[in-house]
């Protein structure tokens, strides 16, 4: 199968083509992705754009997106396939005199009767596609080991039907709040990408790119404030999609130089805890 | 190449990293798509494939600095003929951004005074000039630190020197003046902070530049092994407490949030998973009756183990600070494992420091609270286990009930004092559990002042904690 990218640059230029700022770490791994045919784990805080990024992909090479969404609990007839009982049942009854036992019980166990689940569903896609698996770490350990199958031989084996290969190997991201660590055979399957708070420059070209209207001084100027309260030992740092919606807040409102009034009224989009507001308030209007 | 690589992966496993077998294949094969004089795709490559755990990306840094810091042409150490060309190119650069006078000597950065060249780098500093301030590292590095081939002295010694002569302190005042003369007057006092931010960012980074040109200089005259081995960092859940430097206590600091979430949550499974219990007939037959009385749904009793109640006493002198410290704050930060927490320090006084982590969520405030403010000093300040033991009794001893469990912490050296191991004794037969954790190396026990040996046989069991890894072991034990 053909590549899908040219060379890490590609990567970035696709990428930022639909308004995601990739960095060298991320646009290299994604390359990565595609030329070993790993999956990616990608780790970090949350609202770093973990998720965003596997969205970005599929939209850059025009990839359908197919989604699994873990929780706890989840398991395989979720995840995977599972056989429709009830067409089963009508199957079985409308047609009771003919076919032989046999005949009946290879049919019923048939393609026809198999509901595909996000996984298998990626997996004999004849389309491209991109499997994004959320959050794996809420799902118990047990259940990650439904996983591992699929992503090294990007294959699923029914027992009723024998073994699906993938038509094609498609690009599979799993993202990790890092609730719990995970097992060492998922790990070592996966190509692993740490995403950190992005840096003051990049997070500048992120809101420019992501807040319409918004002016380069502004912007920079959130870039700084945020940076700073980063800093700080908070329970909870601002994440991206935080910044972002502060900046929308800021451009609403019409500031266009934020003075440290401003900047105090408006902390509560940027911080969640009571406790952590307090501190960035007086850290930013006091001059040490 | 393949020499190097296998030399890579064995000092990464050497620096306690689990690289398997198959990691290994993956980062060979990966490196094969990717260009080799891109320095950063590289390392992200090797980084994708070889860590799969973000506390250890630090070792990893290192131990990829050291290896391949002298490979691609702009990382090799210039001699004098290529530095020229290079003055020169960064002289012009200069020249066309700001037209500087100076320009005109011509690649004679190294005839520059001291003074020419702090000037030199405070307008690096105030441009965020990213070429510009690696030059100038590079330059200061060869002028000031000194170094000679063979000379058996750690890189910290080489940069103390640099750093002393770049008077970096000072650095930071003057942009902060510059600053404010730019905007003509005065900055508003976010302002004022932001720009000292950002100042403050760039000369981290400047020191970064330095630190790491004397390493490149190092590794060039020693070679990749010998330094990665005086460099190697040990993990995160690896640094020892007793022995932490400021950096380290930072990064420990920062791997223990997300540990302590993994604990709680891997210590709440372990509870709601808990095997089977008896058949509990009662139920059982209840339940049958919806069944026309066959016990079709047989029902179970869950074992439903109590939370065990706690209370942790923790020297706090000098030596064991960090250590009383860590302890308290994983048991405050899982303290929904236990029904009730209650602690104390004490060096030779004893004191109840609860009332500090009640009411507060933030808990290296309360940490912070119970250096300062903790009653703790009876006669001089050095540890007296035994006195402290003594009125721990008398005071809170009563509390002491049979569902308590008691964490000792501290390295039991007793500055020869008596020992009132009796205290332990009567304490042990209130309590369901009595632990002692000592956070020295084992084989140092009972050695000197240390009277650990007397307290034990008291307990029920002393546990070596020498690093994160351990308590984490132990902590997960006892909830």
């Amino acid at each position: 199968m053909a590549p899908r990218f040219e060379s890490v640059q590609s990567v970035r230029d696709g990428l930022r083509k639909v308004n995601y700022l990739a960095d060298d770490g991320i646009a290299g791994v994604a390359f990565l992705a595609d030329r070993l045919g790993k999956p990616v784990l990608v780790e970090g805080p949350a609202g770093t754009g973990k998720t965003q990024l596997a969205k970005s992909i599929a939209d850059m090479t025009g990839a359908r997106l197919i989604r699994l969404q873990c929780y706890e609990g989840l398991d395989e007839s979720k995840a995977l396939y599972e056989w429709n009982y009830k067409k089963q049942l009508l199957r079985i009854q409308a047609d009771r005199k003919s076919d032989s036992w046999s005949e009946i019980h290879d049919d019923i166990f048939g393609p026809d009767f198999l509901l595909t689940r996000p996984l298998l569903e990626a997996i004999t896609a004849d389309d491209p596609v991109v499997l994004l698996i959320d959050e794996v770490d809420r799902v118990e350990v047990e259940t990650e080991a439904l996983l591992l199958e699929i992503l090294s031989e990007y294959q699923v084996s029914i027992p009723e039907l024998g073994t699906i290969t993938a038509k094609q190997v498609p690009l599979v991201f799993l993202t990790s709040n890092n609730t719990r660590e995970l097992s060492e055979a998922l790990k070592r399957r996966c190509l692993f990408l740490h995403v950190d708070y992005p840096d003051m420059d990049r997070e500048k070209e992120i809101v420019l790119a992501k807040v319409e209207g918004i002016s380069q001084n502004l912007a920079d100027q959130i870039a700084r404030i945020v940076r700073s309260i980063r800093q700080l030992d908070l329970k909870k740092a601002p994440s991206v999609s935080e910044t972002l919606d502060w900046a929308r807040t800021l451009v609403l409102l019409g500031i266009e130089h934020i003075e440290a009034e401003q900047a105090k009224e408006t902390l509560h989009i940027l911080l969640k805890y009571q406790t952590d507001i307090a501190k960035a308030a007086k850290e930013l209007s006091v001059d040490k | 190449m393949l020499d190097l690589m296998s030399g890579f992966i064995s000092e990464l496993r050497n620096a306690g990293l689990p690289v398997s077998l198959t990691e290994n294949l993956d980062a060979m094969e990966a490196i094969k798509h990717i260009p080799l004089e891109n320095r950063d795709a590289f390392k992200y490559a090797l980084g994708a494939t070889l860590v799969k755990n973000n506390a250890h990306w630090r070792s990893f840094e290192t131990v990829f600095e050291v290896y391949f810091s002298l490979r691609g042409p702009e990382y090799a150490i210039a001699d004098d003929a290529d530095a020229g060309d290079f003055w020169r190119e960064m002289q012009e650069q200069l020249q066309s951004q700001d037209g500087d006078s100076r320009g005109a000597a011509g690649g004679a950065m190294d005839q520059m005074t001291p003074e020419e060249m702090i000037a030199m780098l405070m307008k690096a500093l105030m441009a965020g000039d990213q070429a510009l301030m690696r030059a100038l590292a590079r330059q200061a590095v060869q002028r000031f630190a000194g170094m000679e081939p063979g000379r058996p002295v750690g890189g910290t010694y080489y940069l103390y020197r640099t750093l002393r002569n770049l008077d970096l302190d000072s650095m930071l005042e003057k942009l902060m003046d510059a600053s404010r003369d730019e905007v003509g007057g005065q900055l508003t006092p976010l302002e004022e902070r932001l720009e000292r931010d950002e100042h403050e960012h760039r000369i981290e980074q400047f020191k970064q530049e330095i630190e790491a040109e004397i390493r490149r200089r190092l590794v060039a005259d020693r070679g990749a092994e010998a330094m990665a081995k005086t460099l190697r960092k040990p993990l995160p859940e690896d640094v020892e407490f007793m022995h932490a430097s400021r950096d380290e206590m930072q990064g420990l600091k920062k791997a223990l949030q997300p540990l302590t979430r993994k604990l709680a949550a891997r210590l709440a499974r372990k509870r709601k998973h808990e095997r089977r219990g008896p058949l509990d007939f009662r139920s059982t037959v209840r339940h049958s009756l919806s069944y026309g009385g066959v016990p079709a749904d047989p029902r179970f009793k869950y074992p439903r183990p109590a939370k065990p109640e706690l209370m942790v006493v923790a020297d706090i002198s000098g030596s064991v600070a960090a250590f009383a410290r860590f302890t308290l704050m994983l048991v405050y930060a899982i303290q929904g494992q236990f029904s009730k927490v209650r602690s104390f320090v004490f060096i030779d006084g004893i004191d109840e420091v609860t009332g500090f982590f009640k009411g507060t969520e933030d808990i290296s405030e309360a940490i912070h609270k119970v250096n300062t403010e903790a009653d703790v000093i009876w006669v001089d300040g050095h540890s007296d286990y035994g006195h402290a033991f003594e009125v721990f009794w008398e005071k809170y001893g009563r509390d002491v009930g049979p569902k308590t469990t008691v964490l000792l912490l501290g390295d039991a050296r007793n500055n020869y004092h008596a020992s009132q191991s009796w205290v332990i004794k009567e304490i042990r037969q209130k309590a369901r559990h009595v632990y002692w954790l000592n956070p020295e190396p084992r084989s140092y026990w009972n050695t000197g002042d240390s009277i650990v040996g007397e307290y034990a046989t008291h307990t029920d069991g002393v546990y070596e904690c020498r690093n994160m890894r351990q308590l984490e072991a132990f902590v997960e034990k006892l909830a």
